[in-house]
């Protein structure tokens, strides 16, 4: 695989784990209790939640139109090599 | 010219004829439909019995997993002779040639459910036998479901490479609403006091998923196969 | 297409900070509060996931029955839209789900068929990329019933008693939620519009290089 796609795939795949941390890292409780007494670092963090939702949708965004860019880049150098050679052929 | 019907008549005549010669694919079938059940009937066990809900899922993944195998091999078979495009440049009408595979897989499906359905019976003590007739309509339309798809998608994967696992890659995601009504339907007769209601919901969701898919398969059979 | 990329890309640049304001001015939901704003970017993808399944069915129909390689470069680029977005609807979902619910996920009827019309247009995917030469018509195929999986996605939740928020709920939103959301959409299916045609041109460049080929050998 070449080294710049595994690059990517190291961030996303650091990108998942720190959103799971984030989100998944809150302890459990024991039994039921109502909201307001629960202490502040047990309540989900919707802000979290928002924030990560938000990166989400930037992040895929990004990452597709990357991928866009590198395969038409790709595709326009073949292109140019193989106009070039049909060009020396023609005396 | 021929009719349509006896042209699927005559098309089905011949892979009976040719599958009863060696019964390669009933035998083969049949078997892989009881050790699926056998497999899963042990991964849901617990202490000697099985989970409560899980008759009617295995019934239908054996079904699907089964089936899947069963189309691969058919048209394996017409790929490895190059019938296929005999078939094809047969001044046969190409809505026919479908319709002709599907029954010849339904009639193999319907070989295998015999066998398979007592056997989960036996096995999970569940009254399928309660209601044979609303079972049988569920049956009749989830095989019909499934194979009807099954047998457009096999086909046009017959000369695409990696065949093999496109297959249920493809067919899955696209039967599994079938599946679903198939199994909540079944599941429904096996409840302690069987939701007749809800069996004949699902039933008729069945029927409107097959008038779909039968519709879409024979509309795209033709502009599939062409080369 | 071309000449509409950079209209699109300054609209974009606009609707960018104006749907944040108004995501951020609009007013909390009474009973799940400041989680609810995920409901801005998670419902336009969702719609248009379903969206881009309809036209990816429609154009691989037309595919089909035309046979022009046009409507072939357009199914593509729809199918991964398709996944794009549907990829983005079905992460937002669980995370707003995660506190609204309680859960990350269940098997009711609307997510259920979601996932699995989006695994319809992975599939789609991976048939153009490994089945070989004549993929395109077979893909085309698939797409058409993929296609005809969205309106039961769709009608999910009106017909059936699900967790998750019915169609109506949509024309009954208050002034600042609609507008936020609206716009919010607007952003979205420009965005969709920009990347079908930079995808549909990354299609056309390779047909090029395929035309080279054939005039190499």
């Amino acid at each position: 695989m070449k080294p710049r796609r595994m690059l990517w795939w190291l961030l996303f795949m650091v990108g998942m784990a720190g959103m799971n941390a984030l989100v998944l890292g809150q302890p459990g409780q024991g039994e039921f209790l109502p909201m307001s007494q629960v202490p502040a670092s047990e309540q989900l963090p919707a802000a979290r939640l928002l924030i990560a939702a938000y990166a989400f949708v930037w992040i895929a965004m990004l990452a597709y139109v990357l991928t866009i860019w590198q395969r038409l880049g790709k595709v326009e150098r073949e292109i140019d090599e193989l106009s070039s050679q049909l060009a020396k052929r023609q005396p | 010219m021929i009719s349509f019907w006896r042209i699927v008549w005559l098309i089905l005549r011949k892979d009976l004829a040719v599958e009863l010669r060696t019964r390669e694919l009933l035998y083969t079938t049949m078997f892989f439909a009881l050790s699926c059940v056998l497999i899963f009937a042990v991964a849901f066990v617990r202490e000697g019995k099985a989970l409560t809900d899980a008759a009617a899922g295995i019934l239908w993944i054996a079904i699907a997993f089964a089936g899947t195998l069963a189309l691969g091999r058919s048209f394996e078979r017409e790929r490895y002779n190059d019938t296929l495009r005999a078939l094809m440049l047969a001044p046969a009408v190409r809505p026919a040639i479908y319709v002709a595979k599907l029954a010849g897989i339904l009639v193999l499906l319907a070989a295998t459910e015999l066998l398979t359905v007592p056997l989960v019976a036996l096995l999970f003590s569940e009254p399928l036998f309660d209601r044979p007739l609303l079972l049988m309509a569920l049956l009749l339309l989830g095989t019909v479901g499934f194979a009807c798809v099954g047998t457009l998608f096999a086909a046009m994967l017959a000369r695409a490479r990696s065949r093999d696992v496109l297959l249920p890659l493809l067919l899955y995601p696209v039967t599994i609403p079938v599946m679903i009504a198939g199994v909540r339907g079944t599941s429904a007769l096996l409840d302690a006091e069987p939701n007749i209601g809800m069996a004949q919901f699902w039933i008729v969701l069945l029927l409107f998923f097959d008038v779909v898919f039968i519709t879409l398969s024979l509309w795209t059979f033709e502009p599939l196969m062409t080369e | 297409m071309r000449k509409l990329f950079l209209p699109i890309v300054v609209a974009l640049m606009a609707i960018y900070p104006a749907s944040l304001v108004l995501i951020a001015r609009a007013r909390y939901e009474s009973t799940m509060g400041l989680v609810q704003k995920i409901f801005y970017f998670h419902m336009p993808p969702a719609m248009l996931m379903l969206w881009s399944a309809i036209f990816c069915g429609v154009v691989s129909g037309l595919f089909l029955i035309r046979k022009r390689l046009i409507w072939d470069h357009l199914a593509v680029a729809a199918a991964e839209l398709t996944v794009l977005y549907g990829l983005i609807a079905m992460v937002t979902g669980p995370l707003w789900a995660r506190k609204a619910w309680g859960v990350w996920w269940t098997w009711d009827p609307r997510l259920t068929m979601s996932l699995l019309m989006w695994m319809i247009f992975v599939s789609y995917l991976l048939l153009r990329k490994y089945g070989g030469p004549g993929s395109e018509k077979l893909a085309a195929g698939l797409a058409v019933f993929g296609m005809a999986n969205a309106p039961f996605v769709y009608i999910s939740v009106n017909v059936w008693r699900t967790m998750h928020p019915k169609t109506t709920v949509v024309p009954t939103l208050p002034v600042d939620f609609a507008t936020a959301l609206w716009v919010s959409f607007g952003g979205f299916l420009l965005l969709y519009i920009a990347l079908l045609a930079a995808r549909v041109r990354l299609e056309e460049q390779r047909a090029a290089l395929d035309r080279l080929f054939m005039e190499i050998e």
